[in-house]
């Protein structure tokens, strides 16, 4: 099981705590985690990922062992520690605004 | 016992206010979505309990939420807006071409009769439509295919489409308009539209009376007489007797005839409603005093309101979409301002409250009018 961690909004928006697990089929990338999560939380379609393109909304970052993760591939594999479930892939909104 | 029940969207969740008939003591709820942009909520003329929202987010995009009861409780329903076929593009503030890209919605209308169908304005400029309580949404792209759709350009607050108005007497007619495409019309149900803006004057814009590129920022009508329009545009406060084929001003009086709501009493059409605001480039009233301005004639000669307002020092603005009025007698008339604010009158303007003082700035006010 994955570890998604979730920022508040999102965490009020599906009724959840500020972390959830998701199973992946297969091999993990970023893009099978947000489709899991999607499955898993319907409501969260669109918070992510744009509907029309499915590209990254530009406030939301993914951050894997302390990296930032959100300009690589959509299809980049997860690394063991995510996997595994040792740490969490997190969904972070972005610090913008002021 | 009668009732009404307004309800505020504002940049950080949205609130219900609700009294009874006499409009003096108010229940305050919310707020709901806390942190969310709620840029417009209302209910359905067929089913009172039946309230939809917009939900939107910086970083989160759009969220659509329905009520069953009233706005005690909400659930999500569909968020998916895509637009119909190839996207096309627009004109950007460049004048280059722009992909089309879905923003939030702007404006919900709910269907007069079914309290399933609302329709949807949103950002880039477009009409959406549910049948199914909000599920889902389908574009109604004859608007956005129209033959002037790839011309538009968005205004400083993006391309919004802000007003839709549904004819009370003719199903198959409709209204939007468009901040800075300018206003359309419907006679089929929303399959092809026509600018109606001849009459319009805008010297902004390259040709000042072009077809399309008017700064519409709100049209409203009376229900008794749906062919009689009154738009609050960038400058000009204007008329049509037509539906909208042709306009003339009424902006008579005014100390200034740039704003953005406007409304009629529900109780006589001829009675208009107004809030200047200095000028485009400063968004709060002139001489720091916050004053309705009332027409009794359908435009031209206007009195400002003033009991219970502030009338000094005040510079708020008050948004296209924050202004609305019951159906009681007296009609009561509510605005709310960016400062927080959200006045009412029980008396059609006669005099103002501040039902709640220091809110989050106001994006929009509907009221329903409950029995």
């Amino acid at each position: 099981m994955i570890r998604v961690m979730l920022p508040a909004h999102l965490r009020n928006l599906a009724n959840t705590g500020s972390e959830v697990t998701v199973a992946i089929q297969g091999q993990a990338t970023i893009a099978s985690v947000l489709d899991a999560l999607e499955n898993q939380y319907p409501v969260l379609r669109g918070t992510l990922r744009d509907y029309a393109t499915q590209e990254r909304r530009a406030f939301v970052r993914f951050f894997v062992c302390s990296e930032d993760w959100s300009h690589l591939p959509a299809g980049t594999p997860l690394p063991d520690e995510i996997t595994s479930g040792k740490e969490p892939f997190m969904v972070i909104g972005a610090i913008a605004g002021g | 016992m009668s009732g009404v029940r307004v309800l505020v969207g504002t940049r950080k969740g949205a609130f219900i206010l609700t009294s009874d008939g006499k409009r003096e003591k108010w229940q305050v709820a919310g707020p709901h979505f806390g942190g969310w942009e709620m840029y417009h909520l209302k209910g359905s003329p067929a089913d009172p309990n039946r309230i939809y929202a917009s939900q939107t987010s910086g970083w989160f995009g759009q969220q659509m939420q329905r009520s069953d009861d009233g706005g005690v409780t909400w659930q999500p329903v569909g968020n998916k807006f895509v637009y119909e076929g190839e996207t096309g593009t627009h004109q950007w503030y460049d004048g280059k071409p722009h992909p089309w890209e879905f923003k939030r919605v702007w404006h919900l209308e709910p269907s007069l009769t079914d309290p399933d169908t609302v329709y949807a304005g949103v950002e880039d400029a477009a009409i959406f439509r549910t049948t199914d309580g909000g599920a889902t949404w389908t574009e109604m792209a004859g608007l956005r295919n129209h033959s002037t759709g790839n011309k538009w350009q968005p205004g400083a607050g993006g391309m919004c489409l802000h007003t839709i108005l549904l004819d009370p007497q003719n199903p198959a007619r409709m209204w939007v308009a468009i901040s800075a495409a300018g206003a359309f019309r419907s006679d089929d149900g929303g399959c092809t539209w026509k600018p109606i803006t001849k009459g319009l004057h805008s010297q902004y814009i390259p040709d000042p009376t072009a077809e399309i590129g008017h700064c519409v920022h709100r049209i409203a009508s009376h229900r008794s007489k749906p062919d009689v329009l009154f738009m609050q545009k960038h400058w000009d406060v204007m008329r049509s007797d037509d539906a909208g084929d042709n306009w003339y001003e009424i902006s008579g009086n005014l100390p200034t005839d740039f704003g953005f709501v406007i409304d009629v009493n529900t109780n006589q059409p001829e009675t208009v409603y107004v809030v200047p605001i200095k000028s485009d480039g400063e968004h709060y009233p002139p001489e720091g005093k916050l004053r309705v301005y009332r027409s009794r004639s359908g435009g031209n000669e206007w009195e400002p309101l003033t009991k219970g307002l502030p009338q000094q020092d005040c510079y708020v603005n008050v948004l296209r979409d924050a202004m609305a009025v019951d159906s009681l007698d007296k009609c009561g008339v509510y605005f709310g301002t960016t400062g927080g604010q959200v006045y009412s009158s029980a008396d059609g303007g006669d005099s103002w409250n501040a039902i709640v003082h220091d809110l989050p700035a106001v994006l929009s006010v509907e009221v329903q009018t409950l029995s």
